[in-house]
């Protein structure tokens, strides 16, 4: 198996048609095809282990992930935004590599370790010129497709494994071949170093969707986008949306009579933002998608009929689904489990497990997966009725207090129905008494005056109770994130640390 | 028949790739499907003759059996004489 069967089929079915957009070069599948062809051979030549991405998303991102997968290489997108010393770490444990980008980076991290460097350009260049020699011959490898270094909100970046067949499996099971028609475009604005990039490659191709790409998100930027290229689709992380509707809200004016559907997922989706953006777009259709470098990608979705019922609910239990994730892909199976690893009944809190084909769950040298094949996510949720997901921050975020373990999901829910309140964490902190005890860190919407350390504890000893009541109350000008949105909880716990 | 194994048509265009596999014969056209296509070829049964379509993943009724239409082609599969049906899955929203 191999996924570069993927821009094959869309080349062999609609060569001309166009695939890819970047800095207004258009880019038809057989175009693609080509320029995968010769990377592959320039790659097999040069006999790097893997090919790294030291770039934001161009069409070489696209090159290069499909041509390492005719080269039977390792594609390995690298975050450009870590800091020198975490860089150099992740190219020395991939060596030698062929680094694609930012060569004046990796000329002064003095990776030397056998490295061959070009810039975005060149590899492009070079993989044109090589297209008419390339034989277009799959090597089969190791049958890893890609290696995504985790970003590391808890931990040192692992290394992620996804094989051909797990991100194959994704796509055939979720995508139907050529389904987008002519007019469709999806606006992929995600870095590709995250794994919601490398899907929005794959299946925007499979499904012969036009792919047009922002290298570096800018909500000015993102809505002249959608306007002149008529975008049809697109997928944020909340962060993204929110700094698009603060742009409407503000007057821009743009065309976004195109957009018939708004995926989004990344990181927790405040229910005020989803609900504003409901009704800013009454016509498009938003699909909230949950997934993990390890599942490659999506293995829940709440989908656009979803979101409208519950909007338009009064029954409080279908309402609340506008904050689920949805229900797990028909290809995936889901549990929720104790600490134990016994499956835990509907309304439980505990551990999200998941098995399936596009279930890769493995890192550089090791398995994650269960002897039945199950990957436990690290990621806490539990199921309603219906077995909608609803997600409870990570496994490692609980904070044991005395022996009890508290989700600090549902302080922060708690923290955030105060008005004057617009974002809040709870994190667990030192203490001599209880081993852990509950901080939390808020931010004052603008124009509001800071409630009281006493209001805001009383506002959770009512409503919850007094073991939830924080310790350490810190007021901060806004809460870490980082560019997916994910909120970088070591960081909260460290500041309370200092 | 190893999952990625790629079968050619006899008798046609088509060409499948293996993504569940078991130890059977598949026919395209009723001629046996082989790793490299004969030299000389022939023409699709007439009872299998409907065609196979681009894209498309096939299936056997014992579901043990699971084929993706990688080239389309003027012949149909079977096994056995039994011709194979597409797998309708549920269309979902993009996500990506």
């Amino acid at each position: 198996m191999n996924i570069s069967l993927l821009l094959q089929m869309a080349a062999d079915t609609w060569p001309d048609r166009i695939g890819l957009v970047c800095d207004g070069r258009r880019w038809s599948y057989g175009a693609l095809l080509r320029a995968a062809r010769g990377a592959a051979q320039n790659l097999s030549i040069n006999g790097c282990a893997h090919v790294a991405l030291l770039d934001e998303s161009s069409e070489a991102a696209a090159i290069a992930l499909f041509g390492a997968a005719l080269a039977g290489v390792p594609y390995v997108p690298l975050n450009y935004r870590l800091a020198d010393t975490d860089l150099a770490a992740l190219l020395e444990r991939i060596a030698p590599a062929c680094v694609v980008g930012d060569v004046d980076r990796v000329v002064r991290l003095g990776a030397e370790g056998g490295h061959t460097a070009l810039s975005r350009a060149d590899f492009v260049i070079a993989a044109e010129a090589a297209a008419d020699t390339a034989s277009g011959d799959e090597i089969e490898g190791e049958g890893i497709a890609a290696q995504i270094f985790t970003s590391g909100t808890t931990a040192a970046p692992k290394a992620a494994l996804l094989r051909h067949s797990n991100l194959l499996s994704y796509i055939l099971g979720t995508v139907e071949f050529c389904s987008a028609g002519e007019d469709e475009a999806a606006l992929v604005c995600v870095p590709p170093y995250h794994i919601a990039g490398i899907a929005a490659l794959l299946s925007s191709i499979y499904a012969l969707r036009r792919i047009v790409l922002l290298p570096s998100f800018d909500p000015d930027d993102w809505l002249a986008l959608v306007s002149s290229e008529r975008v049809t689709n697109a997928f944020v992380v909340p962060t993204m949306l929110a700094r698009i509707i603060g742009r409407i809200d503000a007057g821009v004016d743009a065309d976004l009579s195109s957009l018939k559907a708004i995926a989004y997922g990344g990181g927790r989706m405040p229910l005020e933002l989803v609900e504003r953006a409901l009704e800013l777009f009454p016509d498009t259709q938003f699909t909230n998608a949950y997934g993990l470098t390890e599942t490659s990608s999506t293995i829940a979705l709440l989908g656009p009929e979803d979101h409208r019922l519950a909007h338009a609910s009064g029954d409080p239990a279908v309402r609340a689904r506008l904050g689920s994730v949805g229900q797990p892909l028909p290809t995936v199976e889901l549990q929720i489990r104790d600490e134990e690893g016994r499956p835990l009944p509907a309304g439980e809190r505990g551990e999200i497990y998941v098995r399936g084909e596009q279930v890769s769950g493995e890192y550089r040298g090791r398995s994650a997966l269960d002897a039945e094949g199950w990957f436990p996510t690290r990621d806490a949720g539990w199921l309603d009725e219906d077995g909608y997901l609803f997600l409870a921050g990570r496994a490692d975020d609980v904070i044991v207090r005395g022996g009890e373990n508290i989700s600090p999901g549902e302080i922060e829910d708690v923290l955030m129905s105060h008005p004057a309140i617009a974002d809040a964490v709870a994190v667990g902190i030192p203490s001599a008494e209880w081993g852990e005890a509950v901080g939390v860190a808020v931010v004052v919407k603008p124009g509001q005056a800071a409630p009281g350390d006493d209001e805001l504890r009383t506002l959770v000893r009512d409503r919850l109770r007094s073991s939830r009541v924080p310790e350490k109350i810190a007021v901060l000008d806004a809460l870490p994130y980082n560019e997916m949105g994910k909120l970088l909880r070591r960081e909260v716990r460290a500041r309370f640390q200092q | 028949m190893k999952p990625g194994t790629k079968l050619k048509s006899a008798v046609c265009d088509t060409e499948v790739m293996v993504i569940l596999g078991a130890d059977v014969a598949i026919e395209c056209g009723g001629a046996p499907m082989a790793l490299e296509r004969p030299a000389t070829g022939g023409e699709p049964d007439p009872s299998f003759a409907a065609g196979s379509l681009m894209g498309k993943r096939y299936v056997d009724e014992a579901g043990t059996v699971e084929l993706l239409c990688v080239k389309p082609g003027k012949g149909s599969l079977s096994i056995g004489g039994v011709a194979l049906r597409t797998k309708d899955a549920k269309a979902l929203p993009s996500s990506d």
